[in-house]
């Protein structure tokens, strides 16, 4: 098939940007949307020109390190997958795609496509841990039994692979259901109930510091998370922040 | 010949570890805080080492090439981590779990080092499980374990298809909150590009921030690499795209050996190459063939039809196909080891029977799984087992709750439904059991360089069991290194800071600076990856799943000629200072470029067949491997000399008290 693609090209965080129209052809269903691009960067190459700057590592839906508004969909127009993951089948010869990077004001743009996201690493920084020391000196693993339900819930939420499309496609920019995963696999666990109080205020605090907005209950959010995080867990850190805030003094 | 030495502590096999740590010497609180420790990845090893160090007072610089130290490569991995837990009560055990990984490795690993993993393990799941890694539970709460691997017990502990992710983010949570606590620097986006040696000790690395393109020095008491492994010299594996042996080919240029680097392990389920435009491969995990029976025509006719389009696999009665596994290998069939089936596919596929286009696939299929779970379901609620409708519908459902994951994955990316017609897999680089030599330690050839998880060489010997890798990354992050450094930097309580401003850190500078221009003012005209592309064709036609000497020669040769045509005429446009991929990719393709042949000139020495490595001169009739334990119980260790064909052979011989060699047979 052949393609027209209008990708967004910006120099670096204080150009300002724009879309640039680029054709492809030969495009085989059977590729994938990064290989169809590697393809059109090798093309830009061996013109003597710059490819397009783009983040992405495992290529298998399980880094997170893609991230592409394609058509104006986070991670494109299926559900449950990341952008590595889309294939070429999904669209059809003479297909126009737009391609742009996630937009947040706590996602600066460092070039082209390549956002940075290091704002997550902050607000797990601030809490999104269990406090004990790694020398394995603590109690045998199966000295402390969880049910079944708690456990799955728990793996669920940690199932985030902190990709941030959620954060992309909320009209807010929020990053709540990001923290809300980390907050509920922690909160669900016996390890994570010591310190829940704490971890939930540090975390939404941090959240707020680093410029993501409120949530106004859309749910765009989980229809376009590639891990299907649920919205129960939003629901789960509210009452978690409630409970944390009447308690404390902060 | 030099002798290296392994540091083993005296002593019997079970006290070893316990009496190094009796008698290591330590560095007291106070004393941690004015020592510097660079961790260079941030993997299961990586990240376990930085958040070890940290919690015990150094101070921490952490790097990655990721955006975010949560996704090293360490997070796609599927299936599970090993422990000797014995929770299934099955006879397991510290020894079992030693002995498994001994021979699995088909005899050319190092006993004091496996005992010491099979002793830690199962502190690892202590460790994770405290943490909140949530690992796969039963019913009554406890946790549960799978089999893997051909071994006889069941000692795997998984998050679904997930483990990888769930212990990454064990360890990234535990560096997380040094960093928060500013014990840990961490530098994400920036690239280790040459190691600083001062005084004969590694004292600091030279860094690009890959971002802004800055080179910066960073200086320390220790640095540890834990960069992974090098399957991407094969331009198609496993790996992820920035996986890379980057940073310990630097270090092996400043003075570490270089062990077994022929020791690959190629997984024999992974999907195979459509195109030319195919950036990686994708693995199946292994459990697969638990219930997958694998398959290639009988007749050469039957062959064409399918690959044409004109047959369908499952219309293939069952007496025209070859189950070549269970022909050969009637005791373990599907099940054999890894190496084993991979070159088994290898064999029918280069005889002509490959399945697809390229002739290069067999089929894994479920149909008789489906059939016999279905069966077996329908009795268990009264349905006619003849109506072979609903049989196969309730046998999917069983086989559905089992990999549904997989078949999901499977059909995205091929578009097939593999439950109605057979997976087409073939084999893939996955793994690389060779590495940094390093010593009982974990140090490297350079005092104060330590080399862990793949990156070094240490416990798999010539194959690796599935399951392992997880272990010994997070064993020696958590349980080893902290030990072991301590004894080095209790000399270095009193150097004080390490100063950058040196003729070291000034030449390590210029090196660094040197290549970078010299890659960008190549007007060359090929990209990186089109000559990324070549190597691994000749790696993966020579040095990949069956070896020989002139085939081996042959790869040398044009592994030099493309050498030169890539520093002669590759071109990378932008410009240095600011994000570049192409720079990148073409810093660490420009390492392969050696490697490469380093891994043909160890395949070429080692004129016997063992694990991954198989040499078609050392075969029995039958075509199985056949090892040479009177010439070749020995790690090979190579020194560099300037010219990787150049290098230097250095034998650890391998001394076996406490396990008797034997012929691995899957008859
Ligand atoms: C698809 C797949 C599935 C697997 N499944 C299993 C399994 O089920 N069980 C099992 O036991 N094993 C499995 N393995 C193997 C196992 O995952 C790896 O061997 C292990 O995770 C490697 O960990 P590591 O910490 O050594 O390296 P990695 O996790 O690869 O980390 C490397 C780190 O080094 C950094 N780095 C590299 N070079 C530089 C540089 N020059 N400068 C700065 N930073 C650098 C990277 O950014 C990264 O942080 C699997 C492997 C693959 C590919
Ligand atoms: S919640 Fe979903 S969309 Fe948001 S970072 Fe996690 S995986 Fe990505
Ligand atoms: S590249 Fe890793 S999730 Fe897409």
């Amino acid at each position: 098939m052949k393609l027209n693609l209008r990708i967004w090209r910006q120099d670096g965080p204080n150009d300002s940007g724009r879309l640039e129209n680029y054709t492809v052809e030969n495009v085989s269903p059977d590729e994938s949307f990064l290989e169809m691009l590697d393809e059109l960067n090798e093309k830009l190459v061996s013109e003597g020109k710059e490819p397009v700057a783009f983040d992405h590592d495992c290529r298998e839906g399980i880094c997170g390190m893609c991230s592409m508004f394609i058509n104006g969909e986070a991670h494109g127009p299926d559900r449950a997958i990341t952008t590595c993951q889309l294939h070429m089948r999904r669209f059809k010869d003479g297909d126009t795609i737009t391609i742009e990077p996630w937009r947040a004001a706590a996602f600066p743009v460092i070039k082209d496509l390549v956002v940075d996201r290091t704002a997550f690493d902050r607000i797990i920084q601030a809490g999104g841990f269990v406090s004990v020391n790694t020398s394995g000196n603590t109690i045998d693993a199966n000295a402390l039994p969880i049910n079944k339900a708690d456990a799955d819930n728990a793996f669920d939420a940690a199932t985030c692979i902190g990709c941030g499309a959620c954060v992309a496609t909320c009209k807010n920019s929020s990053a709540m259901l990001f923290v809300s995963a980390k907050v509920s696999q922690l909160a669900l666990l016996p390890q994570g109930k010591v310190e829940r109080q704490e971890r939930v205020l540090n975390m939404v605090e941090k959240m707020d510091e680093e410029g993501f907005g409120n949530c106004s209950n859309t749910g765009a959010c989980e229809v376009e998370c590639p891990k299907e995080i649920s919205l129960d867990n939003i629901a789960r850190m509210n009452r978690e922040y409630l409970k944390a805030s009447l308690s404390s003094e902060k | 010949m030099t002798k290296l030495d392994a540091k083993i502590p005296e002593g019997p096999l079970k006290d070893k570890w316990t009496n190094f740590k009796n008698n290591c010497r330590l560095v007291n609180p106070a004393n941690k805080r004015s020592i510097d420790v660079i961790v260079v990845g941030t993997g299961l090893a990586g990240g376990s080492a930085a958040a070890s160090l940290a919690e015990m007072g150094y101070n921490v610089k952490a790097f990655c090439f990721q955006d975010s130290a949560r996704r090293a490569h360490s997070i796609a991995a599927q299936g599970g981590i090993n422990a000797a837990k014995n929770y299934q009560n099955d006879g397991d055990s510290t020894y079992r779990l030693f002995y498994d990984t001994v021979k699995g490795g088909d005899y050319r690993s190092r006993e004091a080092n496996v005992y010491r993993l099979a002793e830690v393990s199962a502190n690892i799941i202590d460790q994770c499980v405290a943490q909140g890694v949530p690992f796969a539970r039963e019913y009554g709460g406890l946790l549960d374990n799978r089999s893997f691997g051909g071994v006889q017990v069941q000692r795997t502990f998984y998050a679904k298809g997930q483990t990888g992710q769930q212990l990454l983010l064990g360890a990234y949570s535990a560096l997380s909150r040094q960093v928060g606590k500013g014990k840990i620097a961490m530098y994400s986006r920036h690239e280790m590009m040459e190691l600083v040696v001062v005084d004969g000790k590694a004292r600091g690395i030279i860094a690009r921030n890959l971002v802004t393109g800055e080179i910066q020095r960073h200086s320390a008491h220790a640095v540890l690499i834990c960069s992974g492994g090098y399957g991407n010299v094969f331009y198609l594996s496993t790996n992820a795209m920035g996986s890379n042996g980057s940073a310990a080919w630097k270090i092996h240029k400043k003075g570490a050996y270089f062990a077994n680097p022929c020791y690959n392990q190629i997984h024999p389920t992974c999907l195979p190459r459509t195109s030319e435009h195919q950036s990686k491969l994708t693995l199946m995990s292994e459990s697969l063939r638990n219930d997958g029976r694998i398959w290639v025509p009988k007749k050469m006719e039957d062959v064409e039809a399918i690959r044409s389009g004109a047959k369908k696999p499952k219309d293939l009665p069952a007496e025209d196909r070859d189950y070549y596994l269970e022909r050969r290998y009637p005791a373990f069939g599907n099940l054999v080891p890894r190496d084993v089936a991979s070159r088994a596919a290898k064999e029918r596929c280069d005889a002509g029977f490959g399945v697809n286009k390229t002739g290069e696939a067999v089929f894994l299929d479920f149909a008789s799984a489906i059939e016999r779970y279905g069966k077996e379901k329908a009795l268990q609620e009264g349905e006619d087992t003849n109506n072979m409708a609903l049989v196969r519908e309730l046998g999917k459902e069983v086989v559905k709750a089992k990999y549904g994951n997989l078949f999901q994955m499977y059909e995205k990316i091929t578009d097939d439904n593999p439950y109605e017609t057979p997976m087409k897999i073939y084999p893939a680089i996955h793994y690389t059991m060779g590495g940094i030599w390093v010593d009982y330690n974990l140090m490297t050839t350079i005092p104060g360089c330590y080399a862990l998880g793949e990156a070094n060489f240490s416990d798999h010997g010539a194959n690796r069991l599935g399951a392992s890798a997880l272990m010994q990354g997070l064993a020696d992050g958590y349980f080893v290194i902290p030990y072991t450094i301590g004894d080095y930097l209790a000399d270095d309580i009193r150097t004080g800071e390490i100063p950058t401003d040196t003729k070291e850190f000034d030449e390590a500078e210029k090196e660094v600076r040197d290549r970078i221009e010299k890659l960008m003012n190549n007007k060359g005209s090929k990209s990186v990856d089109s000559l990324h592309r070549r190597l691994g064709k000749i790696m993966w036609e020579y040095c990949g799943m069956a070896r020989n000497e002139e085939g081996l020669k042959t790869a040398i040769k044009e592994i030099r000629a493309l050498r030169e045509e890539f520093w002669n005429d590759v071109f990378i446009p932008g410009k240095a200072d600011g994000l570049n991929p192409e720079l990148e990719k073409a810093c660490r393709v420009a390492d392969f470029m050696e490697l490469g042949e380093l891994m043909c000139v160890d395949a070429l020495n080692r004129t016997e067949s063992c694990g991954g490595h198989f040499r078609e001169e050392s075969q029995t009739e039958e075509g199985e491997a056949m090892r040479n334990d009177k010439d070749f119980t020995f790690v090979s260790a190579w020194e560099y000399t300037g010219d990787p064909s150049e290098a230097k052979l250095h034998k650890e011989e391998l001394k076996y008290e406490n396990i008797e060699l034997k012929t691995r047979s899957y008859k």
